[in-house]
């Protein structure tokens, strides 16, 4: 997200989902669309089936690649270097928009010579693709006469996450597909309301609509609109360093609204170590999960159909949360409970509906002021929505106006993931998601069916990388790094190149993320889950 | 496309150039009944059940086919295209099992419903005696093919709308019927269970194996929401009945989905009713969370809160949101990190 607010300006997709079957050409790369997002996936297939040209960058062999016209099936965290060379290509073959360039962005010569060095051959020894593929894909991306980018977490879950995203935008920046209808940059958020989060300013850098803390405006405007005398100048801390100072003793209170993080964070050990040196863990959830087993006091939460509200999707639609049930027992709103702690804390908020607080959301929050629970009553609505005559925003960037003038390229260097494979450790570990289970488990888990589809962890192991280690198909395996070992069993398959095996975080039984690096990307606090170095022991 | 006019019933009726007489009748509020037609799948040509006279054309018209013309004269209720129609069905309710009696479609089965305004009470035609087992293989979905109408629906929705391309007509003649992939169950197919086709499905052939006994279709409240799993935000019907999701479908009529859904989003609700949901607020006593009343959880948290703030500053207590709650629950966390804790210690997991 840093990475394109810096870039284009707004740390979100572009364009909208329904302009994907209009694109003449969608470049997907580190997105694994058809299980973690499938109904846009859908989309993607039927554009193919208008003939649209789908091409696949991605070191596994996803789904997606089955209805793909091409797939680059470049080495895990070697996206920048791949970039670099297609962009090498296409300023050499003069296939890149010297319109958009010289009038809606700046640093073009800083690109240029960043790129120069990654010749097709240089990068082909870093990617593991031949330099003819380099130089194909860069035909067709060039020649396209619009492209869609899309990426996930693929691009993200690096130490250079926000260098890839970057880089994604350079290539989108370079070849003019900004600021048009079925073009642009667009990453697929993986949670239902990761969008919403941000926009809120649950970040410790930014208020709602990225209204930036370090200035005093914008803290003088939030302290009279709340009432309070002052607000934090500070800026906070984000999720690795949290954890960090906790163990260094600087932090004492963790308050833990919905994320199960021994699951989900990178390296396990280092995460309930953590939650065990909290002088005061509250979790608040649906379930007593791996997290909540470590906290002092625990409060029930409702869920999605529980509750009123609204979520955010990927391409930035307010939409409406709609209670359908009653909650279990004496199960609360999230907002509820926290309400009631700031009235304890003498802080009274006084809301009494969801939308009371929407009203005030938008009231402080320029880019959704326009979106009122009535207008998206049938309808969602994609912010920027300025005012109540307003119809939202289907594509940002229309006649290429960007929030600070020009469009900015920031070219980047590849370097490699934290910890590369040497004979100890000598495969790539590379995470994710399967279709058939969500998260670390807590929902699908408990629902009947996806656990007789998919019961167990497979780890994804090459034909070759089995034979050398005497792993069959179906064995239970340990999966070693330097940070712990996980048992479970192996799948052998050509899904993931020679040198690289895949995991989920969907099983406390086997969970990846007891192995995964804690090592994170300095800008966003991303971890790389992507790339890790490990061993497969044969039981 | 520039408008056309024509008489449909004696009524003078436009509608923009191109479009079927079927469009052009429902545009204009005349219903012409349907089972192979959706607005999703559009035009299949199977069930000639939407047939229509047209003055100068010669026999019975297929309205979902056929273009309607600049001063066509249409008619759609005739006694031969009644008859027609009846026929139709009757050979329909003879060619397979159609026991509404405990089918779970009944009350949503489009068949049932031009039966029932047809005024058909049983068919004519002698029963063919279908006995084709029951594929129960997947968890999600039943497939019973003794009620398969062969209106293509599933079909075009498998391989044009979510294209997973497993569908497909498998045999010819009489034993013809749907297959997936080569014919293989359904639970052992390449089927990702998106359920695309069961929601397109006119009759019982296909339905959701998790809602089967729970509700009739009339029992329950239908109530718009967004999906809590992945961040595409797709629309669904929340089926309610006494208190209890019994089925979720997609809501057809709006972005960004219109009706598609996945596995998850569709067949992934019934956590929501686990017995393992937290009901209490808990308290850790002796080393042991034990069940609590709010006021006691809530005072003792608000109490602990202020004591470290007090002790240690206000930078020693962090907050992680929640990228799965609400907007407005986010706002407040963040507001309470902010206004009240005093520090700008907030995030959420954005990054997994």
């Amino acid at each position: 997200m840093a990475g394109l607010a810096s870039t284009l300006g707004a740390g979100a997709m572009t364009n909208s989902i329904r302009e994907i079957e209009n694109a003449p050409v969608i470049f997907v790369i580190g997105s694994n669309t058809t299980e973690a997002h499938p109904v846009i996936a859908n989309i993607m297939k039927r554009a193919v089936k208008k003939g649209s040209r789908l091409i696949v960058a991605d070191p596994r062999k996803i789904s997606l690649t089955r209805w793909a016209a091409r797939h680059f099936q470049h080495k895990v965290g070697s996206d920048i270097a791949l970039l670099n060379a297609v962009m090498h290509e296409i300023i050499k073959n003069d296939r890149h928009d010297k319109k958009f360039i010289n009038n809606y962005t700046e640093g073009f010569e800083k690109l240029m010579e960043t790129v120069s060095e990654y010749t097709p051959a240089y990068a082909s020894g870093i990617c593991g693709l031949p330099a003819d593929e380099i130089r194909e894909l860069a035909k067709i991306l060039g020649e396209a006469e619009k492209v869609a980018l899309f990426y996930t977490l693929g691009i993200t879950e690096h130490v250079t996450g926000t260098d890839n995203v970057r880089t994604c935008a350079n290539l989108q920046m370079l070849l003019g597909n900004i600021g048009k209808e079925s073009s642009g940059v667009n990453p697929l958020r993986g949670q239902n309301n990761v969008q919403g989060a941000c926009d809120m300013g649950a970040l410790p850098d930014v208020y709602t609509d990225y209204q930036k803390a370090a200035y005093p405006a914008v803290r003088k405007k939030f302290a009279k609109a709340w009432g309070v005398n002052s607000l934090p100048e500070q800026e906070g801390t984000k999720i690795p360093a949290m954890f960090d100072g906790i163990i260094h003793g600087n932090v004492k209170a963790l308050y833990l609204a919905g994320e199960n993080i021994v699951m989900s964070e990178p390296n396990q050990a280092h995460t309930v170590k953590a939650l065990e040196k909290l002088e005061l863990l509250i979790v608040q959830d649906i379930f007593i999960n791996e997290t909540a087993e470590h906290a002092d006091v625990v409060f029930p939460a409702s869920c999605f159909a529980e509750k009123d509200g609204t979520f955010t999707n990927t391409e930035r639609r307010v939409q409406r949360v709609r209670k359908a049930v009653k909650p279990p027992g004496l199960a609360m709103d999230d907002w509820w409970i926290t309400c009631e702690l700031s009235r304890r804390m003498g802080f009274e908020m006084g809301y009494t509906s969801a939308e009371q607080i929407w009203e005030e959301i938008r009231s402080l929050t320029p880019s959704m002021s326009g979106i009122t629970y009535k207008r998206i009553e049938h309808q969602g609505i994609q912010w920027p929505c300025t005012d109540e005559e307003h119809n939202g925003t289907c594509y940002l960037y229309c006649n290429n106006v960007f929030p600070c003038g020009k469009a900015t390229f920031q070219p980047a260097h590849w370097k490699p993931p934290a910890e590369c494979p040497d004979n100890e450790y000598p495969i790539v570990l590379t995470t994710g998601r399967r279709l058939y289970q969500y998260h670390t488990g807590t929902q699908t888990r408990l629902s009947a069916g996806f656990d007789e589809i998919c019961p167990e962890e497979l780890i994804e192991v090459n034909p070759k990388d089995a034979e050398k280690l005497d792993i069959k198909d179906g064995d239970y395996i340990f999966a070693v790094s330097r940070r712990g070992r996980v048992k479970a069993k192996a799948w052998v398959t050509d899904r993931v190149l020679t040198g690289v095996c895949f995991m989920t975080f969907h099983f406390r039984e086997a969970c990846a993320n007891v192995i995964t690096n804690d090592v994170f990307d300095p800008v966003t606090g991303t971890a790389e889950y992507k790339a890790c170095a490990v061993r497969l022991e044969k039981i | 496309m520039k408008n056309i006019s024509l008489h449909i019933d004696g009524k003078y009726v436009q509608t923009p150039g191109g479009s079927t007489i079927l469009a052009a009748a429902k545009q204009n509020g005349i219903h012409i009944p349907t089972l192979c037609y959706h607005p999703r799948t559009r035009q299949a040509g199977k069930c000639r059940l939407c047939v229509v006279e047209v003055k100068g054309l010669p026999g019975l018209q297929v309205s979902c086919s056929i273009q309607a013309q600049d001063g066509m004269v249409v008619l759609t209720h005739t006694e031969r295209i009644i008859e027609t129609r009846k026929m139709i069905v009757e050979l329909y309710l003879s060619n397979g099992k159609h026991n509404c009696m405990s089918c779970e479609a009944c009350g949503s089965c489009e068949l049932q419903a031009v039966a029932y305004h047809l005024g058909i009470e049983k068919s004519d035609f002698p029963a063919v005696d279908k006995d084709m087992p029951v594929d129960m293989s997947c968890p999600m979905i039943i497939r019973d093919m003794n009620k398969c109408i062969q209106c293509y629906r599933c079909i075009i929705a498998c391989n044009d709308i979510a294209v997973n391309e497993v569908l497909d007509m498998g045999y010819r003649g009489s034993k013809m019927t749907v297959v997936c992939d080569t014919d293989k169950p359904m639970g052992k197919s390449s089927c990702v269970v998106c359920g695309e086709c069961v929601q397109l499905c006119p009759t019982g052939a296909l339905t959701e194996k998790k809602a089967i006994g729970k509700a009739r279709h009339w029992e329950t409240e239908k109530v718009r929401t967004t999906c809590p799993y992945c961040g595409v935000g797709c629309q669904l019907q929340l089926h309610v009945k006494d208190n209890e999701i019994v089925k979720v479908t997609g809501a057809e009529d709006v972005e960004p989905n219109y009706g598609s859904l996945c596995i998850k989003g569709r067949f992934g609700y019934d956590f929501v009713h686990s017995p393992l949901r937290l009901k209490s607020p808990l308290l850790r006593k002796d080393g042991r969370l034990e069940e609590v009343s709010w006021e006691e959880a809530l005072n003792f948290t608000a109490k602990r809160f202020s004591e470290i703030k007090q002790a240690h500053g206000p930078d020693s207590i962090v907050g992680i949101g929640c990228a799965r709650s609400t907007n407005e629950s986010a706002y407040v966390m963040m507001k309470f990190m902010r206004a009240v804790i005093g520090t700008n210690n907030i995030d959420h997991c954005a990054r997994t």
